[in-house]
């Protein structure tokens, strides 16, 4: 009984952590874009700096009538929302995030295939949003998305492979576990190419070529209203967390700093984590969007060879070092 | 693996749910192919595929199961539904999905699965893996197997995907050139 009660918990603690971190991230990009913008952001709601805001949108999402077009695919349609979200969900369990055993929802073995895996499900409710909505706005946002996904997801596989191999494990507590701090020069440029084909792979600025709003409206999510758009967009925040994660787990050493790693190994993750949200956040008010014909040259012709690249490297130094 | 006599009458709850869902796979398989609409039979193969990997988690080979969730359902059909998106599948049903080969497909298609289950079965017969045990398609006796004594095998499979990679290149660069000589041959004249 105990067992259940435990395997209970944790699922919850992960729940909460999965309702909760995305809307701070949320409030977050609130503030900080409008203040590197020079305004001040919704201050109204809830009195101290409008931090209700993110609140009161939930609520006027879930009052908007739940309007499905009607030439689309009803139950594609209806289904796409909850594929987007959910293999967020299920990434966020096997996150360490402290050195102990109860610091993680769930160890899984295989870690980093199954949380590549789990998120690369994710783009499937925005291919069959899509398609599904009867749009040709829908359908070519759905076509970027496809096209961009293909062309990232092998950097990222690549960056991560290079981890695996340094640590000779592919679960993420092993990892962790074998980190030491050379390891941050020695996978640096690892660490970049999978941050930014992850943030590619969640469609953030500058990689937002299938929501582009000046050209096709809102890609594959424009005929969504109400919740169902609300959960894209969650969606969205949920992935800029978990991508922030697992770069802290693989390339920045997790729950290792300078200070303090038994007792408060999880501050550590939790600001490392901050400060790489906080980093695509300003990525977003930096950078212009790249065309379409940059986005696939800069996967095919940079990314991928420095993964390639960094994999070498990463083999060169292992053998040496043994 | 045990040699150990197991009989089929009293099957434990791992071996139940493995058979459930073996009957969805083959009924969302079934879908797939006689569905006439072309985007959800895309779909219905995800299910199909997903299916597979948690018959594979069923059988404590997490490795391979997460493999097959990475490169079936997050690449292929991605892949697939690119590609779908880019015909004019309608939205609706497609009246002309059907061709005339069905019954020359399906006499392939039972042709293939009689010889694969007759190779399995032959080459199991009543080996049954010890599921409580330690896992045994664990990451680390996956890699032990694979690069311990099916190395050569695995060489030669990549080296397979890279003639299929170059061929594919070659094949793609082939059709470029031709209809830019055919382009400059008609500005000639």
């Amino acid at each position: 009984m105990n067992d259940v009660l435990d395997v209970a918990l944790r699922l919850a603690v992960v729940f909460a952590v999965f309702l909760v971190v995305p809307l701070v991230v949320g409030q977050t990009e609130h503030k900080v874009m409008a203040h590197m913008q020079g305004r001040l952001g919704p201050m109204h709601a809830g009195g101290f700096h409008g931090w209700a805001q993110l609140v009161a949108d939930g609520v006027k999402f879930a009052q908007k009538e739940d309007v499905v077009p009607a030439n689309a695919d009803r139950r594609i349609f209806q289904l796409a929302p909850a594929v987007a979200l959910l293999p967020y969900l299920l990434v966020l369990v096997a996150i360490p995030i402290g050195p102990s055993e109860g610091a993680v929802g769930q160890v899984v073995d295989a870690g980093i295939f199954f949380v590549l895996a789990v998120m690369g499900i994710g783009v499937l409710g925005s291919l069959m949003a899509g398609w599904a909505s009867a749009n040709k706005f829908s359908l070519l946002g759905g076509l970027r998305t496809a096209a961009q996904l293909l062309a990232y997801e092998l950097p990222m596989l690549l960056a991560a492979a290079s981890v695996a191999m340094a640590a000779g494990t592919v679960s993420l507590p092993g990892i962790l576990n074998a980190f030491e701090w050379w390891w941050l020069p020695w996978q640096i440029v690892g660490a970049l190419v999978f941050f930014v084909a992850g943030l590619a792979e969640l469609q953030r600025p500058p990689f937002d070529m299938p929501v582009a709003d000046s050209e096709i409206i809102f890609g594959a999510y424009t005929e969504y209203t109400g919740l169902r758009f609300a959960l894209f967009l969650l969606a969205e925040y949920a992935g800029i967390v978990v991508l922030c994660g697992l770069t802290t787990v693989l390339f920045l050493g997790g729950w290792h700093g300078p200070l303090g790693d038994d007792g408060l190994g999880w501050v550590w993750t939790l600001l490392k984590t901050a400060v790489l949200a906080f980093v695509i956040i300003w990525l977003r008010v930096s950078y212009p969007r790249l065309r379409e014909d940059q986005l696939q040259k800069l996967a095919w012709t940079v990314l991928i060879p420095l993964a390639l690249a960094q994999i070498a490297l990463t083999g060169i130094v292992k053998v040496a070092i043994n | 693996m045990s040699l150990a006599a197991h009989g089929f009458l009293s099957p434990s709850g791992v071996e139940i749910a493995f058979l459930l869902v073996g009957l969805v796979t083959f009924g969302a398989a079934l879908v797939t192919v006689t569905t006439k609409q072309l985007v959800h039979a895309a779909l219905w193969l995800v299910v199909t595929l997903g299916g597979l990997a948690v018959e594979y988690l069923l059988l404590t080979a997490e490795f391979i199961a997460w493999v097959q969730v990475l490169i079936y359902l997050g690449s292929v059909v991605v892949l697939l539904l690119f590609g779908l998106m880019l015909t004019k599948a309608p939205v609706g049903r497609s009246p002309d999905a059907d061709s005339g080969n069905r019954p020359v497909a399906l006499a392939v298609a039972v042709a293939a699965a009689v010889s694969l289950v007759w190779v399995v079965v032959d080459a199991f017969r009543t080996t049954w893996i010890d599921l409580d045990g330690p896992a045994q398609g664990s990451t680390e006796v996956t890699g032990h197997f694979l690069f311990r004594n099916w190395v050569l095998p695995f060489e030669a499979l990549s080296v397979l995907l890279l003639a299929a990679l170059v061929g594919a290149i070659v094949l793609s660069r082939k059709r470029a050139t031709a209809t830019r000589n055919s382009r400059s041959g008609k500005e000639q004249r």
